[in-house]
């Protein structure tokens, strides 16, 4: 066989190759790229299909709209926050031990990625109701005499978002720590530094790129989230999800809720983009040092 | 790794302490359902002071919530049917053709995973109502099997990278087809990972409850999205039975597949 054949034969080879791929990109196409390219031409047009920009200045001089991308970004940034208390010492106290027994606990943490959302919204209503087994217990035990506002309100919001979030936030943050020298913290120690300090100086900055990745997935997840404001929000907490659900269910306004949906988009790329340049701009950092 | 800080018995204890009362939080909401799911009483009463199977009943003898079991898992089982296949392909595809256009396929093939599942949604019911798919079966295994693509090449594109491709190529020297080597080399090898894959399809669509709660209608509704509507309305212990043998579901399935790992793996 001559080159030229030979190179034939590779050329055919990888479009056969390529052409294997063409079922799943169809589809995702299809039902995952068009429906956005719909939404966002459909946020231009009005009710007969003319070009316009009336439903981003609907939306934009609503009142509803602003006190929805406020409620978003408190429910993700304090989502995040809480994450970032609750996950990153649980994180450094798998990363401390035996990888077998850490094994072990990382089954328990990964116990509520198998459970619906439905299931664990639904047991979190029947903790936090006015006559939930947190308020009688808190009663009980006399540190209030009447029951806490915990359920269908942002408070439960909050919580039930902290609940589908602090798994897959954690996991990365221990995958960092556990690449982590031993030999550094140890020197640390040696060396006088307290428990505080080396956290502080060695711990995080070292495992900055899980934190990152961690806070990424929590505000790419949670910005969208729907099930768990629109029932443990009972009403009250309306993020984007729920205004879009909203103005598509009461008013039928498809245009409106496109345009709400882009507003959506455009919060998710842009905190995404902002997290991603952040982790470049640590990496550059990390190269240069 | 914080050995050399654990002289003092102090810190270790305390972070265990702050650690086991994570675990608790994270494990709770699950397991309180439970208790309620056999409580004799109409009230959400903790702990039940009777106990009965009433509410399973109530679940196993609804003619609406069986249609939608039904329903569910036969969504879950034909999700995992298209999207492990496919993404096998896509994967394969990935891996050999290599390079810069491989990487931009990966890419565009995990982007459902990123997108809000109510844009995914609504955006959704736009396109199935210009083809009169809105409320079918089919309008919703679309959805299903494109939000479990992702999923699915998650787990098996690091397994195909793994692979020793001089196998594959050997048997193509000696004369076997692709689809001779594929059957004979590449699927054998490949079958825990498949297995892993069609499971995490199985339990994404299991679990998935916006596009069907907008997307869905009668008889193609789900069962979370039956619970999304119920749980809307009003709460009763039905929802603790349901939320009790759906749990069991999955982790029967989780167990089952556990198993048969370990029984692979020597």
């Amino acid at each position: 066989m001559n080159t030229a054949a030979l190179l034939q034969d590779v050329r055919r080879e990888r479009r056969f190759f390529l052409s294997l791929a063409v079922p799943a990109l169809v589809l995702v196409g299809l039902a995952a790229i068009l429906p956005v390219i719909w939404i966002l031409r459909q946020s231009f047009l009005t009710m007969a299909g003319d070009l316009t920009t009336a439903n981003y200045e609907k939306i934009l001089s609503s009142g509803l709209t602003w006190s929805a991308v406020g409620t978003t970004l408190a429910l993700s940034g304090a989502t995040l926050v809480i994450c970032m208390v609750l996950g990153i010492p649980l994180a450094l106290t798998l990363a401390s031990t035996k990888t077998r027994i850490a094994n072990r606990v990382l089954i328990l943490i990964m116990l509520p990625l198998w459970t619906s959302i439905l299931v664990r919204t639904y047991g979190w209503l029947v903790l936090l109701r006015r006559d939930g087994l947190v308020n009688s217990t808190l009663q009980s035990l006399g540190l209030t005499d009447t029951p806490l506002p915990l359920a269908y309100n942002f408070t439960g919001t909050l919580i039930g978002m902290v609940h589908y979030m602090l798994p897959l936030f954690v996991l990365p943050i221990y995958a960092a720590m556990r690449d982590i020298d031993n030999n550094v913290i140890r020197a640390s120690a040696s060396m006088g530094a307290s428990l505080w300090h080396c956290v502080r100086t060695i711990i995080l900055p070292l495992s900055a790129g899980g934190i990152l990745s961690g806070s990424t997935i929590v505000f790419i997840y949670t910005l969208g989230f729907f099930i768990t404001p629109a029932i443990l929000g009972g009403g009250k907490v309306n993020p984007i999800s729920v205004r879009i659900d909203r103005t598509l269910s009461t008013f039928q306004d498809w245009g409106s809720a496109s345009a709400l949906g882009v507003l959506l988009l455009v919060l998710v790329l842009l905190t995404g983009g902002m997290l991603f340049g952040l982790r470049w701009f640590l990496m550059k950092g990390a190269r240069h040092a | 790794m914080l050995d050399a800080y654990y002289g003092s018995r102090l810190t270790k204890v305390a972070l265990w302490i702050f650690s086991a009362l994570v675990l608790v939080f994270l494990m709770l909401p699950t397991l309180i359902v439970v208790p309620l799911s056999f409580s004799a009483s109409d009230l959400l009463e903790f702990p039940p002071r009777a106990w009965s199977l009433r509410w399973y009943e109530a679940f196993f003898s609804s003619a609406v919530w069986m249609a939608a079991l039904r329903t569910s898992l036969l969504l879950g089982v034909l999700t995992a049917a298209i999207a492990v296949p496919i993404s096998f392909l896509a994967c394969f595809a990935i891996n050999r053709f290599g390079g810069r256009s491989a990487g931009a396929i990966y890419g565009f093939l995990l982007s459902p995973s990123v997108t809000p599942g109510i844009l995914l949604a609504i955006g959704l019911f736009f396109i199935l109502a210009k083809l009169g798919l809105v409320g079918t079966l089919t309008g919703v295994l679309v959805g299903h099997v494109v939000l479990a693509i992702p999923v699915v090449v998650i787990v098996l594109y690091p397994a195909i990278n793994r692979f020793d491709w001089a196998q594959a190529q050997a048997a193509r020297s000696l004369g076997a087809g692709w689809f001779r080597t594929m059957g004979g080399i590449i699927l054998p090898q490949l079958g825990l990972s498949l297995m892993t894959a069609a499971l995490m399809a199985f339990l994404t669509s299991l679990d998935e409850a916006v596009i069907s709660i907008f997307v869905a209608n009668g008889p193609s509704s789900t069962l979370p999205k039956l619970m999304f509507m119920s749980l809307r309305d009003q709460i009763d212990p039905t929802i603790a039975a349901i939320s009790t043998f759906w749990t069991l579901l999955i982790s029967v399935a989780l167990l089952f597949f556990n198993l048969r790992e370990r029984r692979q793996t020597p």
